[in-house]
């Protein structure tokens, strides 16, 4: 028994040796992208959502995914494959996320994912760009007393999610702040309202949109208010695997499409009938102008189906995020021109 | 040589040519997924490696036996982890142990009512999931709880509230004194046991081993603390106002629901189990060997101690081993209540935040099996030692 054992653990050893000695040999991007292929051929879009974050990736009664997050998978599908309901959505936890990108199992990941240097950088990850430009706070019962982080004191418990920017931002914040205070880090969302709500934690600390979205699930919504206080910068956006530069930059320029389309006053309705318009850079957002869909191997309609089918940023927002209640206001998520820090490179 | 040694049909030979061939198949199979894993993550860009665990972990922990805070590495965050995988393992083993041991006995006791009420529980709570039993104490049982400032008070010097167990803390002065005392009080009690020992060979007398083995144990210690400077203080638990409406408690130490609601669901869960290998090795003992016992003139005490426990046990610790394996291996569940076990700190949070599941992974499938393997080491141990052992 002892004998079989001291093996076993020597062909772990083995093997990890062997894992560990092979490394090096980089993926470079060759201009034939094997996800499109393969997304092609599946004829549908694998995409990584939340567990149900309303906004940003929900799904109703009948199993329908709807929200931001949501729409960048539908503009991706509608440019690949000719139609925004072509997605199988795959909800997964914040633990899960990473690896089943890597992994394949998921070729695009929307959900309310930040973007930081290290999980750019460290872990065969490329984030593409941001959809939501988000702020880690605090939200706590309006009776507390509490009005503003600078009334926390030591001993304050504070409940989040486990494996999240939100966690590392918590003990900086209050390191910096010189409080001791008692994290307690669940692995689902819904399991965070849930003891933050029955009183096992003083004060709930996550992005703010989240503090928001969360806050419309709590048993009595109203008796909870959000920090005026925003502790990080969390700008969260799609993210998909390191080595298919195609495939990133499909990703990419459909998000910049939207956001763009939003920018020339393009929205779902009247994209088809601007196909004559005078303004060359909307012509070439319908598609009217210009071959931009041949560099990444897909027809020259691609970007007005997302418009049409989707719509620009401004329609989506509007739908899932201001119409919901969660948050009226578009604060920085407001186009350059009118004073928010949505800026897209041009689509030419 | 021998050649005959090289034939097919020496036995030797031939027993270990299938061995040989399923470790040759087994080492190709984990090499080609090794390699198979080396591709894919050169590929993607994945680097291997353990440095990782020298780097900042940077989150904290909400219980922790060791100093911790999120400025020590990814290598203590897994060491805090493993503490409270054990510790919650054993804190259930031995409630398990003494529960099933409990209702084991109460099921084969003569009063009716004990009997069925121990059926019942068995019948109960080996029946249903464990996970399931984890979040009724969780989410339904603890989570009932008080608030802090409504706390239910044990004489004002404990508190059971929703955001945990406030117990007085131990605070020791000359404590290393006060442990020589208890070793050397050990080893009293071992030269004690001899000597009885010897006394019951050669003369045929009885010692109270255990009445004085007990003294022995209440005096020197007891003597440290009068003669030897040893005392021991306790830091009570106070009501902290943080804010008009929220409320916690400073001083002493904090048991974490998260911790009570696991111990809670493993041990009552596991003790059905050790309930029933407990009524089996009982059973399992021949009435024809207490008559014997009792026609030799043993009293009903010696009669359990010396003839029906020994033999008993031969038949309750193997499947006992199982079960301790089993409660150990379940405390992973622990990641679905919060509690900070190996699972939820390192194979969770750890993994999340460096993104190296391989390497994560492999080192947390080793500790359980060094955890199971420990274990299994140290039943055998006890069981060979309690076997027959036949002169």
């Amino acid at each position: 028994m002892i004998k079989s054992i001291k093996t076993w653990i020597l062909i772990g050893f083995a093997s990890m040796l062997l894992v560990a000695c092979g490394q090096g040999g980089g993926g470079a991007g060759s201009k034939k992208s094997k996800t499109l292929e393969n997304t092609k051929k599946a004829g549908f879009v694998k995409c990584g959502v939340s567990q149900g974050l309303p906004g940003f990736s929900n799904a109703d009664a009948s199993g329908n995914w709807s929200g931001i997050d949501v729409d960048v998978c539908r503009a991706v599908a509608a440019a690949v494959l000719g139609d925004a309901d072509k997605v199988k959505y795959t909800p997964l936890s914040a633990k899960e996320r990473f690896t089943a990108l890597t992994s394949g199992e998921i070729d695009v990941l929307a959900r309310n994912t930040t973007w930081t240097l290290s999980r750019d950088a460290d872990i065969g990850l490329t984030f593409v760009g941001v959809n939501f430009y988000d702020g880690q706070g605090f939200m706590v019962r309006k009776n507390s007393g509490i009005n503003s982080v600078n009334d926390f004191k030591n001993g304050i418990s504070a409940c989040t999610n486990t494996g999240t920017t939100t966690e590392l931002n918590m003990r900086d914040f209050f390191n910096s702040k010189n409080i001791k205070y008692e994290p307690v880090a669940f692995e689902k969302a819904d399991e965070v309202v849930q003891a933050y709500d029955a009183g096992r934690c003083d004060t709930y600390t996550t992005d703010k949109s989240g503090l928001a979205a969360q806050r419309t699930k709590m048993s009595n919504p109203d008796e909870h208010k959000v920090l005026p206080e925003t502790i990080s910068k969390e700008p969260l956006g799609p993210v998909v695997r390191q080595g298919d530069s195609v495939w990133e930059d499909i990703v990419r320029w459909s998000l910049n499409t939207m956001i763009e389309a939003e920018e020339y006053g393009v929205n779902s309705s009247n994209a088809s009938s601007l196909k004559d318009s005078e303004n060359p850079a909307i012509k070439r957002l319908v598609g009217s102008e210009g071959e931009l869909g041949a560099a990444f191997g897909l027809d020259n309609d691609w970007s007005l189906r997302i418009i049409e089918q989707v719509g620009n940023y401004g329609e989506s927002y509007k739908k899932h995020i201001a119409d919901t209640g969660i948050l009226p206001n578009r604060g920085p998520n407001q186009l350059w021109t009118k004073g928010g820090i949505l800026y897209v490179p041009p689509a030419r | 040589m021998n050649l005959k040694k090289f034939n097919i049909e020496n036995k030797k030979i031939r027993d270990l040519i299938p061995q040989l061939i399923t470790v040759f198949a087994l080492l190709s199979i984990i090499t080609y997924f090794a390699i198979n894993a080396q591709g894919n993550m050169g590929n993607r860009g994945i680097s291997f490696g353990f440095g990782f665990l020298n780097q900042e972990a940077s989150f904290d922990i909400t219980f922790s036996m060791i100093e911790y805070d999120g400025s020590h590495s990814y290598g203590r965050a897994f060491l805090v982890g493993l503490l409270n995988t054990i510790l919650v393992s054993v804190i259930g083993i031995f409630f398990a142990t003494i529960a099933g041991v409990i209702v084991g006995v109460s099921r084969l006791s003569d009063n009716y009512l004990i009997a069925k009420v121990a059926e019942w529980y068995v019948e109960i709570f080996r029946n249903i999931p464990l996970i399931l039993q984890i979040f009724f104490w969780y989410f339904a049982a603890l989570r009932a709880l008080p608030l802090p400032e409504n706390g239910i008070s044990f004489n004002d010097i404990s508190f059971l509230t929703i955001k945990g167990w406030y117990v007085p803390k131990f605070i020791w002065t000359n404590f290393n004194v006060f442990l020589l005392s208890i070793i050397v009080a050990m080893i009293a009690i071992y030269f004690v046991k001899s000597y009885a020992t010897k006394q019951r060979d050669q003369f045929g007398k009885q010692i109270p081993v255990f009445t004085i083995s007990f003294l022995i144990f209440l005096f020197i210690p007891l003597i440290t603390f009068l003669l030897l400077g040893v005392s021991l203080t306790f830091e009570y638990p106070v009501l902290k106002q943080l804010s008009p409406t929220v409320y916690t408690y400073e001083g002493g130490v904090s048991i974490i629901p998260e911790l009570i609601a696991l111990a809670l669901a493993l041990s009552m869960y596991t003790a059905t189990f050790i309930a029933e290998n407990v009524r089996a090795g009982i059973l399992g003992v021949s009435k024809g060997q207490k008559e014997a016992a009792a026609s030799i003139g043993l009293n009903k005490n010696q009669v359990l101690k010396l003839v029906v426990m020994p033999q008993a046990l031969r038949i309750i610790i193997p499947p006992t081993t199982n079960q301790y394996l089993n409660l150990t291996k379940n405390s992973s569940l622990a990641a679905a209540i919060a509690y900070p076990d190996i699972v939820l700190v390192f194979a969770g949070t750890a993994l999340m935040q460096t993104g190296r599941a391989i390497e994560i992974i492999s080192i947390t499938m080793l500790t359980y099996l060094t955890l199971s393997i420990s274990i299994s080491i140290f039943m055998n141990w006890y069981n060979k030692k309690m076997a027959i052992k036949e002169k």
